[in-house]
């Protein structure tokens, strides 16, 4: 990922949309040489702490990419950079060959990014399917004025939004749970949910926060398999932070390593698993045992060890 | 001469505001709520003075101090029935029922001591202080206001700083989960500082009427909002906010009183309180505690 | 392909279902106003209805829609607002004026009214623009406190404000009435007097209409794009703006179309009276519309009518207990609040709602503990959420 390579020639690819309604169409990705993201020397201070920096990655349009890292690392401080919610204080983020500079965070997500959180943030009151229409908000528009007076407008949208909500939440298998209050379902379906109305945004670039954090094998395959489909199916990157280890080698295609707010190796999930420094980061470092001297051997011989002395 | 007078006059009311404000930001800091019934706890404590004084004849000293014991016990007790059984419930909820203890108690003082205003008979009875060669005057009541509010600001940052009590007052405020964790009886705080804040109140209520002896029913209402609004533009929940909060209301309206406008001082003091809120949306001395996202 | 149809189809038919639900719900918000309008009309006409409950009919239709449109604020958009009474009196003093300055240009009185109500509305609702602009950039306490400071800066200009009417026009000081420089005119507006010859034109059917157009358009800017937007900020602010939605113009959104119907309920209120003064929107106003709120359920409009009704008669009704009027008034507000918040009473107020939402039996038991989940889910996302602001 340091060197960004075009990968969706080299991909196949499985181009069949979701089936929606015959005047709903996901648009067309730009699956141009630009890479959907780009991060040159991205950095934020929090007073004295530079909790990130000389960050540089590059995403291209459909790839996965990873983002791992002890905890602490600033990982989710990278996605609060890219989705505005933090304004770097150094570096440039480009989104599709846009610098998104001075966007606040409703303009960064207009813009193509959408994410979940670490802590689920589902608008709970609401039932499913209106999460869903928050999502799709800024896709299918409608004036306060066309709501208080109930013009035809009002009905048609009302009405597309309605088909769309439930063709995304078909995709995972949530239609039937449309009308359920979101605060009610549990903890996997909610993190499905989540997913969902960030892909109603529209977005270019997808970033997950930890999607498989309190899930078992079954839900993390389930969850692997989904994040293939959504990449798949409607085209766009995701990126995504975990812990899980199974989950990010199994399925992103470039993983960054975070430690302490710099990058300490990018590449593929072969190149991290070998790459001594990660290991390091995670494990510790391996201590050397010291040789054994002369005088060392002297002591053992005249202080036997305890226990021999008993027999 | 003139312009010293006012700024001295403002210090003085502002401190009745910061011991007010001190009430409502302790209660606020440690049990997360807004007290509205506050500001009628200063008009029960004039009363109890006012009739200790005139009806007993009882010295000025003494008086306060029995007023001071009534408002702490009168604190006690609504926090006790009140509030205390709401204490899990939606801040809304406790908003409205402590506006409903200070209805019961403006009521409660028209039914008992009557609708006509009472003349307060000022507790400081000492000789004004004459400076300048008499160009400026003191009043004692205003000296010995401003001294009082000082005294009780130092001692409260020092108590809440140190002491056992203090620590657990602010161990509750920031946490009050782990303050129960860590065996702090929560009760028993949150008692102490409705108790201390009311005390406060009954000592404001006696320098306030000293300083502007009418007294009726409703004589805590508005000192009771402004102190509140002290309170916020100081930081709500910042002890030196209240203190510092009040006196810079006092002042304002002095000022604007003074040299801008009788009749729109209010409208002055409040539009103050907007822009320094625009500027500093915590407060002059609050911390604005961001989300973790 | 197929499974996708049959899902969109059942989900379509519980869409449909429960389109219908809120639909059936709103008819009944309506048919209890227009139920009330009915009955008092008979009590009216079999003179059953004393003179001072009928003098009570305007005041309960625009503290109805005083409650409407607080709850908008409060409930809807999850902003605490202590001083809503201001918008009313900006409403009640511009329709005073206007009702005055143009019964010459309408002879109709009930096309007059109309008019006063829609310009006090708008009026409220600029100020509402304009003081939403400072107000917006704050949160939480901080934003109650603004707006009670507003509340009573509105109070204080209008104290000082007087207007006069001759054959020029209108005339504006902020000194007193000597200074309107007139010669032989009406003074409308008096300073502390605040509005002196009121046109008296409201009339308890056109304060049911304005009820209903309120219940209309607060109805209506929920169920729709922006509403779901508001209540999406009110829910969480950051995950909303992640979503794309602009949290300041949402919430502004709340906020103007609030007070136009608070500015609207203004005149209807004002124009009842032959004088009012502006004291009489005070913060203590403030505070007893924001009591209908909570009383009748945040968030619920049908409740919050409720309680504005019950709550602006109980003060008339109780007269015969005269000078215990208002303690006992104080009692029944902490009580009702204490009595709500027992656990076991919250357990009972939950399965009410739950049944009267049409629930069927089987659903209840899910419903309850999903209502549970929920309650802890919203309990430690406030938690959280709540640490900020």
């Amino acid at each position: 990922m340091s060197e960004f390579k075009p990968r969706v020639k080299e991909r196949r690819v499985d181009t069949k949309m979701v089936p929606l309604p015959s005047d709903v169409i996901v648009p067309e990705r730009d699956v141009s040489e630009t890479p959907v993201l780009e991060c040159r020397h991205l950095g934020i201070d929090f007073g004295g702490l530079r909790a990130v920096q000389d960050f540089n990655l590059t995403v291209g349009h459909t790839e996965i990419a990873g983002l791992i890292g002890p905890n602490g690392a600033g990982k989710t401080t990278v996605f609060n950079l890219l989705t505005k919610v933090y304004q770097p204080t150094r570096g440039i983020i480009m989104l599709d060959g846009n610098d998104t500079a001075g966007m606040s965070v409703p303009k960064v997500n207009q813009a193509g990014i959408a994410r979940t959180f670490q802590n689920i943030r589902l608008f709970s009151r609401l039932s499913v399917e209106d999460n869903v229409r928050i999502g799709l908000h800024n896709q299918i528009k409608c004036s306060m004025f066309d709501g208080i007076l109930r013009t035809p407008r009002y009905f048609k949208s009302e009405k597309e939004m309605h088909e769309r909500s439930l063709a995304l939440l078909d995709v995972f298998d949530m239609a039937d749970q449309a009308n359920e209050v979101s605060g009610s379902l549990p903890y996997g379906a909610q993190r499905r949910l989540e997913i969902v109305r960030a892909l109603a945004t529209n977005p270019k670039l997808l970033l997950l926060d930890e999607p498989a954090a309190g899930m078992n094998p079954s839900e993390t395959s389930d969850l692997m398999d989904n994040i293939l489909k959504i990449r798949d199916k409607f085209q766009i990157a995701v990126m995504l932070i975990e812990h899980d280890m199974d989950l990010v080698m199994g399925i992103c295609e470039g993983i960054a390593v975070l430690n302490y707010g710099k990058i300490i190796a990018k590449g593929t999930p072969e190149e991290i698993q070998n790459n001594p420094e990660v290991i390091e980061a995670y494990l510790g470092k391996q201590v050397e045992k010291p040789a054994r001297t002369q005088a060392d051997e002297a002591a053992e011989a005249v202080a036997p060890a305890d226990g021999q002395g008993e027999e | 001469m003139s312009f010293l007078s006012t700024i001295i006059n403002g210090l003085s009311l502002g401190s009745v505001y910061a011991v007010i404000a001190l009430g409502y930001t302790m209660v606020y800091g440690i049990a997360k709520m807004l007290n509205f019934a506050h500001g009628d706890i200063i008009m029960v404590g004039a009363y109890i003075c006012f009739y200790m004084m005139g009806l007993f004849g009882l010295s000025p000293l003494i008086a306060v101090a029995i007023s001071v014991v009534g408002c702490t016990v009168l604190g006690v007790f609504v926090e006790r029935f009140a509030y205390k059984p709401l204490r899990g419930a939606p801040s809304l909820d406790v908003l409205i029922t402590a506006i409903g203890v200070s209805y019961f108690l403006e009521n409660s003082a028209l039914l008992l001591w009557g609708a006509d205003p009472k003349t307060f008979t000022s507790v400081v009875q000492l000789p004004a202080l004459q400076l300048f060669d008499g160009q400026l005057i003191i009043t004692a009541t205003t000296l010995v206001t401003v001294i009082t509010c000082v005294v009780i600001a130092i001692i409260l940052t020092q108590y809440t700083k140190r002491g056992k009590m203090g620590k657990a007052m602010r161990a509750v405020s920031e946490d009050r989960g782990a303050a129960q964790l860590m065996g702090i009886d929560v009760n028993r705080t949150i008692s102490l500082t409705f108790a201390i804040g009311s005390g406060l109140a009954a000592i404001a209520g006696v320098l306030l009427c000293s300083a502007y002896p009418t007294l009726t029913n409703m004589t805590g209402s508005m000192p009771g909002i402004k102190a509140f609004v002290a309170a916020v533009l100081g930081g709500i929940g910042s002890i030196p906010g209240a203190f510092l909060g009040g006196l810079l209301l006092g002042v304002i309206e002095m000022l604007a009183r003074s040299y801008i406008s009788t009749q729109f001082s209010d409208a002055i003091v409040f539009g103050v309180l907007i822009v320094v809120l625009l500027v500093k949306p915590a407060g002059l001395l609050g911390k604005p505690v961001n989300e973790k996202v | 392909m197929a499974k996708m149809t049959a899902n969109e189809t059942t989900a379509g038919k519980r869409g449909r279902h429960k389109m219908s639900r809120t639909l059936r719900s709103n008819l009944i918000t309506f048919a209890i106003v227009i139920g009330f309008f009915v009955l008092m009309e008979i009590l009216i006409a079999t003179r059953v209805l004393t003179y001072s409950l009928r003098g009570q009919l305007v005041p309960i239709c625009a503290y109805a829609c005083m409650a409407i449109s607080l709850n908008l604020v409060v409930g809807i958009s999850g902003e605490l607002s202590l001083g809503h009474a201001g918008f009313m009196s900006i409403g009640a003093f511009t329709g005073a004026i206007l009702s005055v300055a143009l019964a010459n240009a309408i002879s109709n009185e009930v096309v007059l009214l109309l008019v006063c109500m829609v310009i006090g509305g708008m009026m409220a609702g600029i100020f509402g623009f304009l003081i939403g602009i400072p107000v917006m950039r704050l949160h939480g306490d901080y934003l109650a406190i603004v707006t009670l400071a507003f509340g009573e800066i509105i109070k204080n200009i209008l104290n000082n404000l007087y207007v006069g009417l001759d054959a020029s026009g209108l005339h504006f000081s902020v000194v007193g009435t000597e200074q309107l420089g007139m010669s032989n005119g009406k003074v409308l507006l008096s300073g502390p007097k605040g509005a002196v010859s009121v046109n008296q034109i409201s009339s308890f059917v056109i304060g049911i209409l304005l009820v209903c157009v309120c219940l209309i358009i607060a109805l209506n800017l929920i169920h729709s794009r922006s509403g779901r937007a508001i209540m999406a900020v009110r829910d969480n602010r950051i995950a909303a703006e992640a979503c794309g939605i602009n949290s300041t113009k949402y919430r502004m959104m709340a906020f103007v179309v609030s007070a136009v119907l608070a500015g609207m309920a203004g005149a209807l209120y004002g124009l009842n009276y032959s004088s009012f003064i502006p004291s009489k929107f005070d913060f203590n106003n403030s505070i007893m519309i924001l009591v209908f709120v909570v009383l009748g359920g945040i968030g619920s409009i049908r409740g919050g009518i409720i309680a504005a009704a019950v709550l602006t008669v109980l003060p008339e009704a109780l007269r015969f207990l005269s000078t215990y009027r208002m303690l006992i008034y104080s009692i029944v507000l902490i009580a009702a609040m204490l009595i709500t918040n027992t656990p076991q009473a919250r357990n009972v107020l939950r399965n009410i709602r739950l049944r009267l939402k049409g629930s069927r039996g089987q659903r209840l038991a899910t419903d309850v503990v999903s209502a549970h989940v929920a309650d802890a889910t919203n309990e430690a996302n406030a938690e959280e959420d709540g640490a900020d602001e």
